[in-house]
């Protein structure tokens, strides 16, 4: 199960989904705070979660405030670069290049891809967690290659 | 002071430094709380600008501040020009999203001894926590 769990977790690295910094999560992670990745992961989804609302809210307004919608990304990017979400964090780059050109339609359209991003994310990691509880505690994990 | 190569090796000179994270972002006030803990630090973490001015009123003073930029009531930028013109000396780091280097920059014009991009890494708080101690034994030579 140990070697199901790192397979999985280096797909999710090879695969693009994740970066450096969640690694650098899993190095605080420590007996004291056993859970500490999961408990962050979960924060992040909930706090993240009131930003995308906020985005799609501001998305249904015409004309675009392009200079909220950026100030929204520019948050929801800072805790996505934070639990080291790469693709989701890209995706977010793009969006805000897209503000700062008055792209409504490369904002809707990148918006879109987003979502997708950051939910499939969101649905690898609950697996990773699950397998990792069942798994039990395991060493600090090698920093991908 | 003993330095040691790392800061880690050296928690227990990173002990008796006092530190003040100033975020709005729950996550990141999570984050770098537990990175300073990873160093042997205990941070005091406040949600705003204005609690971090506050503080330094009624006397409480900083080895460290942690002070991120884009805050509701008070800004990074608003609190660190505060904390300088009423006299504060600890060693103040931004910590920013917005990474533009004219926007870095206006931030450290406010008076940051370093401004860095989130997130932070652990390179980064040692290379913070090494500038500090050094800062330190310079004082204490003098």
């Amino acid at each position: 199960m140990r070697r199901q769990l790192q397979t999985m977790r280096k797909s999710l690295f090879d695969q693009g989904y994740l970066d450096e910094q969640f690694v650098q999560l899993e190095e605080l992670q420590d007996d004291a705070n056993p859970n500490f990745v999961e408990e962050v992961v979960t924060l992040y989804y909930r706090d993240s979660g009131r930003i995308i609302l906020n985005i799609e809210q501001a998305l249904e307004r015409k004309p675009f405030d392009f200079n909220k919608l950026d100030a929204y990304m520019h948050q929801f990017k800072g805790s996505s670069s934070s639990i080291g979400a790469k693709k989701v964090k890209a995706e977010s780059t793009l969006f805000r290049e897209y503000c700062r050109s008055r792209n409504g339609e490369g904002c809707m359209r990148t918006f879109q891809q987003l979502k997708k991003e950051y939910a499939t994310l969101r649905r690898k990691l609950e697996a990773y967690f699950q397998l990792a509880r069942q798994a039990g505690p395991v060493e600090t994990a090698c920093r991908p290659k | 002071m003993v330095l040691g190569n790392d800061a880690s090796s050296s928690s227990l000179s990173n002990k008796n430094l006092s530190v003040l994270v100033v975020d709005d972002d729950p996550l990141i006030r999570m984050l770098h709380d537990n990175y300073l803990k990873h160093f042997g630090l205990k941070p005091l973490v406040v949600e705003n600008g204005k609690e971090a001015v506050d503080l330094f009123q009624l006397g409480t003073s900083f080895d460290l501040i942690l002070m991120d930029k884009e805050m509701p009531i008070m800004n990074g930028v608003e609190a660190t020009k505060a904390l300088r013109d009423m006299g504060a000396t600890s060693m103040i780091v931004g910590v920013t999203s917005r990474g533009s280097p004219s926007e870095m920059q206006a931030f450290m014009e406010a008076g940051l001894d370093f401004c860095f991009e989130k997130p932070l890494t652990f390179d980064m708080i040692d290379f913070i926590l090494k500038e500090l101690n050094v800062n330190d034994d310079d004082d204490t030579n003098n």
